[in-house]
């Protein structure tokens, strides 16, 4: 691969941040250890009653990864912003819609992907019915992506804050309400023995369009930053 | 397009747009006041009581007229928030500004009425009703936009961050309502709601409704004029011209 | 001084450039011309506004008053690409020089015969390569971002006090990178606050004074 070209530089961004992610991988693990808590603090709160843990699984879990993940979109652009290297990419001539695109995607491998690969154990932990896994996996693994472009675009907006945490969490909040929407119904459907086709059709459709549209609105946002 | 948009350069000017603004402000402030005054009288007073929901249904002509202006001074706010992105008018930035706040206070005065009118013919002051939900979603939506304008330190920076966030909302707002529709039918949750079954209404209440779909829309362009106008002497306090409004014609003395 | 001697245009020109804050101009209305083979050094004191004029001219900030021309084209994205160093000198403080020097060329490309190790080498860096930057002096942090100018391809750099944060051995080291960067027909573009005079050969200067309000 040619240095400087679009992939080389797409492929160099992910590896930087993955570079340094993983020599901080304690707070890499943030996003985890907050879901496991809130995992375990429902059953303390509503009791151990089994039944009433398996009726509201699919939406507990639903709401702690869309927290879990905002965890960590407060520091996606900071880092570059405060120590310079956005002015790098931004004077590179490459279009800073590929080099979001990498920071997104590092975004959902490092946060949104390991939220998925626990939520069987946080499932089997509050008793969802084993039908209704693969579809609680499967608009998850749809829907989180969303929640990563959106998240990123608001924190290109509000990158250059001092103090963005609560701010980042209302811009993306309402933004990623249907998100949720389909995707606890999805689960909620399959229990109720409904097709679950149509809340995973509308995902599937989400995340494509956030795919194609997410990395030049986050870039957009990066430049008003600068200007 | 050529033509629309010499149109809008002209209001660019921020001397110019004061000038108008001021000029028409209180026409449309009389007239938001005349045509709310008679479909308040209309609607209230004069005009029958719902014979299924009684008296209780005559919120109704303030609670619809209300969320109606709350969707439409969120379209306002994308739409001047989309002049300021791309053709980077200081006064269009300001306007989409200006605008957030009274959006969300129709939108809060939505969700008061409803959930007043709630009370009575639910029995609770809240239900997740699809469209009061909406309207929630709604409201977080326009908190974003200001909280986001008011935390960055450069105004203009914040208006078009803000701006561009209005963007990404208004694209978010009809899947966010069919959503929550969808998610209404898939518990199903309470039908009767303030705007149930009036697509036969009596004209002695419809015209009620549209004296107060006008007179929102006036006192929207009136408060919308001021609170531009008073952003931008603010903005411009620098300015001759606004020393001008603010002293009068002769400046100050240092 | 001349003035240039080759008798292509310019490459990076402004004409009529200004800006001006919340109502506070920050500098100009200023013209430059910067040609291949020579290094502009913009004078001034604090608050003159160099900076600023910098973030401009790279195409970071857009301007309130006039135009900026890459080798005869306006355009405010075809500024790019170029070598751009400032104050955040953008080196992540977990990664070690060489990965820093690797990001850089990814994005910029790299420039033919130098490899990274080398490039690190020549700034004095020898030893440190695999170093967090974290862990490296304020000196060494900046020979760092000047082996990332070194290893790699742009032709144009604007560089905001280059010599700050330098020792005198630094100091030469910028001289010789400026001396040979324009050699190569590369072209740059530097501030100072005056009280370093550049060795460099053909060296074009320019004051920028406060602006009053």
């Amino acid at each position: 691969m040619r240095k400087g070209s679009v992939l080389s530089a797409f492929f160099g961004v992910m590896r930087r941040d993955a570079l340094s992610l993983w020599r901080r991988r304690a707070d890499a693990l943030n996003p985890i250890w907050f879901a496991a808590i809130v995992i375990t603090l429902f059953p303390l709160a509503l009791g151990p009653e089994a039944a009433k843990l398996a009726r509201i699984a699919g939406g507990v879990i639903w709401v702690i990864v869309l927290l879990a993940s905002l965890l960590s979109l407060d520091a996606l652009f900071r880092a570059d912003l405060e120590e310079g290297s956005l002015d790098l990419m931004l004077t590179s001539a490459q279009p800073l819609a590929v080099l979001a695109a990498a920071k997104i995607l590092l975004h959902w491998l490092a946060t949104g992907l390991p939220l998925v690969a626990i939520t069987p154990i946080a499932a089997t932990a509050l008793g969802l019915s084993p039908k209704a896994l693969p579809v609680l996996l499967t608009s998850l693994a749809l829907g989180t992506p969303i929640i990563s472009v959106i998240g990123a675009c608001a924190a290109a907006l509000t990158a250059g804050l001092r103090r963005a945490g609560m701010l980042l969490s209302l811009i993306v909040l309402p933004l990623v309400v249907p998100v949720l929407i389909f995707g606890a119904g999805a689960v909620e459907a399959s229990l109720t023995g409904t097709s679950t086709t149509q809340p995973m059709l509308l995902l599937a459709a989400g995340l494509v369009a956030s795919i194609a549209l997410g990395p030049l609105v986050c870039a957009a946002a990066l430049r008003l930053g600068n200007h | 397009m050529n033509a629309f948009l010499t149109w809008l350069t002209s209001f660019g000017s921020p001397e110019k747009f004061h000038r108008v603004a001021l000029r028409f402000e209180p026409w449309l402030l009389g007239l938001a006041v005349a045509t709310g005054v008679v479909g308040l009288y209309l609607g209230l007073v004069k005009g029958p009581a719902d014979y299924l929901q009684g008296e209780s249904a005559r919120i109704m002509y303030i609670h619809i007229p209300a969320a109606w202006m709350s969707l439409f001074i969120y379209g306002f706010m994308a739409f001047a928030g989309f002049c300021a992105l791309v053709w980077r008018f200081k006064v269009a930035e300001l306007m989409a500004m200006a605008a957030a706040p009274i959006g969300a206070g129709f939108t809060a005065v939505t969700l008061i009425t409803g959930s007043l009118w709630g009370r009575p013919t639910w029995g609770t002051y809240w239900v997740w009703d699809a469209r009061l939900t909406s309207e929630l979603v709604l409201l977080f939506l326009y908190f974003g936009v200001i909280g986001l304008y008011n935390a960055i330190e450069d105004p203009r920076k914040g208006a078009r961050a803000a701006s561009l966030l209005a963007l990404i909302g208004l694209v978010n707002l009809p899947i966010i309502h069919f959503s929550v529709n969808w998610w209404n039918t898939l518990h199903q949750g309470n039908s009767i709601n303030l705007f149930a079954g009036k697509s036969s209404i009596h004209p002695s209440m419809l015209w009620p409704l549209i004296l107060m779909a006008f007179a929102t829309k006036f006192w929207f362009g009136a408060s919308l004029l001021a609170r531009t106008r008073a952003a931008l002497v603010e903005f411009e306090s620098g300015k001759e011209w606004a020393q001008a409004v603010l002293f009068g014609p002769r400046r100050p003395q240092a | 001084m001349p003035d240039s001697l080759d008798d292509s245009g310019p490459m990076l020109a402004a004409r009529g450039l200004a800006m001006v804050r919340q109502g506070e101009p920050i500098f100009g209305p200023l013209d430059l011309e910067l040609r291949a083979g020579e290094v502009l050094l913009i004078e001034g004191g604090n608050g003159s506004g160099k900076t600023t004029l910098l973030r401009v001219l790279a195409g970071l900030l857009a301007p309130s008053e006039g135009r900026i021309e890459r080798a005869g084209v306006e355009s405010e994205d075809l500024i790019a690409p170029l070598g751009f160093l400032s104050h955040a000198l953008g080196l992540r403080a977990d990664l070690s020089p060489l990965e820093q020097l690797d990001f850089f060329a990814c994005l910029h490309g790299l420039r033919p015969g130098i490899s990274a190790m080398a490039a690190l080498k020549s700034v004095g860096l020898e030893g440190f390569e695999r170093m967090p930057v974290r862990r490296l002096s304020a000196g060494q942090r900046k020979r760092c971002a000047l082996a990332g100018l070194l290893h790699t391809a742009n032709t144009l750099w604007l560089l905001d006090e280059p010599y700050a944060n330098l020792d005198r051995d630094g100091q030469i080291l910028v001289d010789r990178l400026l001396e040979a960067h324009i050699a190569r027909g590369g072209a740059a573009l530097i501030t100072s606050h005056g009280l370093i005079e550049p060795q460099v050969s053909r060296v074009r200067r320019m004051r920028m004074e406060m602006v009053d309000a």
